[in-house]
């Protein structure tokens, strides 16, 4: 898929047949990602899943420039991201990209110069750093009685929250996610992923969002990627995506539990939408199905 | 990934050699790295080859393995053979300029050299042929008779072990820190002494955090394992001499016996 | 008689501001009495900071409690004597898979438990493979643990405490740093364990969807049981797990929106087919 250079302008990100082979020389070398293609145009809210090993956080780092594709081209607003003039550090403040369990990467003493880091690192004078360190904190909830504190005295949703505004710190225009809500508890998981909404519907910056988990990103997203064995086997809008729930099961991934509940019901005669995957939007599917079922009759 | 490096330099592989008790290894080193040292003649370093040549076959390790342990230290090696050749009084066979070489000098350099290969292939075949979880094992028993002079045989075995298992770990770790600040614009790379050094602070600091933290929690796991030190453990995999052992041990004392013979009667 | 079992159990520890000085008393724990009978699978459920951890601990002697009593098979845990004893019969399975594993190779950190406790070396070989084969690890016994996955490491975490005979595990958040086929493996050899070695188990975990097959499950908020009873009953109260923060199975949270809309459906239901029978009523 060679999109013309106008094209590929208006993306912000394009990947073309990029492959990446772990040690090439090594007797057991293999291939980590296998011939991706893929766009990701501006201001959409993108769900990249795929179970642990499928190569999914491998490409994220391929994306700001961490790792090298071993062949194939990442484009980045039209521009190939390995040319030899093209600025890696200017690259990795407009993909950022924040690491799973990001909360070991803190190192300062207090929370505020934690986030100041990026920033700082780009070269911008004092006071532009300090503004941004604290519009970041904002976005993320970052309440300012906590700016002296040391990062390592927060609780776990907390210190997660700031490692994530040292990278939004950077200002990128696409913030990459990996497993944001590993490790945190139900309350904590949802509290990162509302946060994460709005600063979507906030900011209209792209997003996304890397996950193993279906229940985490379908209420969210706009497009799910599904990723397996280094290949993308899927990419389109969630309902479809849900559709091939017995495919996404052998991958070792699954759908959301309302989606076999749906057609359980269904495979049971009652005529109910299987698309659906809010409880919400579920709780009517069933409750029409049943009245259409006794106005009716079986 | 780094996961896969292997400490050591462990050559899977079946031979005698690999079977042997840890003990039997690592004496039968410290033995022949001493031998090296008396007795010095042309005989009696053939004596040593030859020994070392043996070993080597039975090990089936291929000869290159050991020639790379050598690389590391072709350095010091060539230091070692230029100072002898130079600094050494005696008879002068040739003069360069300021410089002579003397038929000392001449002696000790190729001697020196020999000495330096053989003690290093020699330790190779060890490292080679035993995994450093056996090795640690050999030590802990080998060296129990120091414990008489209160050195915590165990725990230092137990430490060695441990640290074994994590260093890989901890690499996995150190990557991983490192490319989530260079996704912060850290730059490791480029700049002086200081500036570098100073870089190495986020990186650094994470890891020593890390690194607690996980000594922290396996402290706690062993304890929760019932773990209270060397005082009444059994082993699952006791280092019990076999008749393989001995016979290695006789090998080592003939080899012993023949360079001694051969140093003092040539 | 219980095998665990807790008395007006309170746990305090104090918190030191940067320069040492004390900051006040943190209560993790408040006033918990239970009893836990031998052979159930029991759950305690909370978010992170609702103390269930720290009640954990002391479960295997880790940690004493500061007022209360805490036995073990009736051995009080503040009794020093005790100790290795307690640690014997109530095997611990950590958090972080790659922080608890000794031993450099599968086998020989399943044999690190017996070893310590002295076990002859024929019957370490014995209890090392049989705890294996229980958790479906025997395949791997002579591989490294830095190759095996989260969910491999964790069964062969629990293999080594099984290793041990202990009549039961406990086990603080064994899935929490998993992803979900892990952490099926792991629940999966849980259940096995306490059905046929009729071991104890107590999963402490935030994932309700584990707790579904326990016996009785305990849910703790503040250092305090906020609600105890059988699954059915603990999920039957869904407004009550909404305020205390916790997930509810999508299922029973179906049922429960499909009855605000005026459904008359059972109270507590758990599982798909459960749902499907009782609409299929309605149909």
């Amino acid at each position: 898929m060679k999109l013309p250079r106008q094209e590929r302008n208006k993306m912000a990100l394009t990947v073309e047949h990029v492959s990446y082979i772990y040690d090439p020389d090594a007797p057991l070398s293999h291939k980590a990602l296998d011939d991706i293609s893929l766009t990701i145009p501006e201001g959409q809210f993108i769900g990249v899943i795929g179970h642990t090993g499928s190569g999914k956080s491998t490409l994220m780092q391929h994306l700001n420039g961490l790792v090298k594709a071993t062949s194939g081209h990442i484009y980045y607003g039209g521009r190939d991201i390995d040319a030899r003039d093209y600025d890696k550090k200017e690259l990795r403040s407009k993909v950022g990209l924040v690491f799973q369990y990001p909360e070991h990467q803190l190192f300062e003493v207090d929370v505020f110069s934690d986030v100041c880091f990026g920033p700082k690192n780009l070269g911008l004078e004092r006071g532009e750093v300090e503004r941004r360190a604290r519009e970041a904190l904002a976005k993320v909830g970052v309440p300012e009685e906590l700016y002296d504190q040391s990062p390592f005295d927060l609780s776990g949703g907390q210190k997660r929250r700031v490692a994530i505004a040292g990278v939004l710190a950077m200002q990128p225009e696409i913030l990459i996610l990996d497993e944001p809500t590993a490790g945190l508890d139900p309350k904590g998981r949802r509290e990162i992923l509302d946060q994460i909404r709005q600063l979507q519907t906030q900011t209209h910056i792209t997003i996304l969002l890397v996950s193993h988990s279906m229940d985490d990103v379908a209420e969210y997203v706009d497009r799910i990627i599904v990723m397996n064995g280094g290949k993308i086997v899927y990419d389109d809008i969630p309902r479809k995506i849900f559709k091939c729930y017995r495919e996404l099961e052998k991958m070792g991934l699954g759908a959301p539990q309302v989606t076999y509940i749906l057609h359980t019901l269904k495979e049971n005669g009652l005529p109910v939408d299987t698309d659906i995957t809010t409880i919400q939007e579920a709780a009517d599917s069933i409750m029409q199905a049943l009245d259409s079922f006794r106005i009716t009759g079986p | 990934m780094l996961r896969d490096i292997t400490l050591g330099q462990y050559y899977q592989t079946e031979s005698v050699i690999h079977r042997l008790d840890p003990r039997v290894k690592l004496a039968g080193t410290l033995l022949y790295i001493i031998s090296l040292f008396l007795f010095e003649n042309i005989a009696g370093y053939i004596v040593a080859a030859l020994f070392l040549a043996l070993v080597i076959g039975l090990s089936h390790v291929p000869f290159k393995f050991m020639v790379r342990g050598m690389k590391a230290i072709l350095f010091l090696l060539l230091i070692t053979v230029l100072f002898n050749l130079f600094l050494t009084p005696g008879e002068a066979l040739v003069s360069l300029w300021k410089l002579t070489i003397t038929r000392e000098g001449l002696h000790n350099a190729v001697f020196m050299a020999l000495r330096l290969c053989y003690l290093i292939i020699g330790s190779s075949v060890m490292t080679l042929t035993t995994t450093p979880n056996h090795l640690t094992d050999g030590m802990e028993k080998g060296l129990r008779p120091l414990k008489f002079f209160r050195v915590p045989v165990h725990e230092v075995a137990m430490i060695m072990s441990i640290a074994l298992r994590f260093i890989p770990i901890l690499l996995e770790e150190t990557d991983k820190i490192m490319k989530a600040q260079i996704a912060r614009g850290a730059d490791f790379e480029s700049g002086n002494l200081i500036k570098r050094a100073k870089a190495m602070v986020p990186l650094l600091v994470p890891l020593f955090i890390s690194a607690f933290r996980r000594a922290n929690d396996l402290a706690m796991a062993m304890e929760a394992r019932c773990y209270h030190g060397g005082e009444g453990r059994t082993k699952m995999k006791p280092l019990v001499y076999r008749r393989r052992d001995r016979l290695a041990y006789l090998c080592i004392l003939l080899y012993l016996g023949c360079k001694a013979t051969v140093g003092i009667l040539l | 008689m219980s095998i665990v079992k807790t008395e007006n159990l309170i746990y305090e520890y104090v918190k030191r501001d940067e320069e040492g000085n004390e900051d006040g008393v943190i209560r993790a724990v408040d006033d918990v009495s239970l009893g836990i009978r031998q052979g159930d699978f029991i759950a305690i459920v909370g978010h992170n900071g609702s103390g269930k951890s720290t009640l954990a601990k002391h479960m295997n002697a880790i940690l004493q409690p500061t007022q209360g009593t805490v036995w073990v098979d009736g051995m009080d845990t503040r009794q020093e004597e005790y100790i290795w004893n307690i640690r014997q019969r109530a095997g611990m399975v950590f958090q972080n898979p790659d922080n608890q594993i000794i031993g450099q190779v599968v086998e020989e950190d399943v044999g690190f438990g017996p070893e310590n406790l002295g076990v002859p070396t024929e019957e370490i070989w014995k209890r090392v493979e049989e705890s294996l084969r229980a958790v479906g690890m025997y395949q791997f016994r002579s591989h490294s643990p830095n190759r095996l996955s989260g969910g491999q490491k964790q069964r062969v975490s629990i293999a080594g405490v099984l290793a041990m005979r202990p009549r039961c595990i406990v086990l603080d958040e064994p899935t929490a740093m998993l992803d979900p086929s892990g952490r099926r493996e792991v629940i999966h050899a849980v259940r096995e364990l306490n059905q046929t070695e009729k071991v104890t188990v107590i999963l402490i975990t935030h994932y309700m969807e584990e707790v579904i097959q326990a016996d009785h499950i305990y849910v703790m908020d503040k250092g305090q049981i906020a609600m105890e009873g059988t699954p059915r009953e603990i999920f039957s109260k869904v407004e009550e797990l909404q305020r205390l923060r916790l997930d509810v199975p999508q299922v029973t949270l179906l049922a429960y929106e499909l009855k605000k809309r005026g459904l008359d459906l059972p109270d507590g239901i758990l599982t798909t087919q459960e749902l499907v029978q009782a609409l299929t009523g309605h149909a």
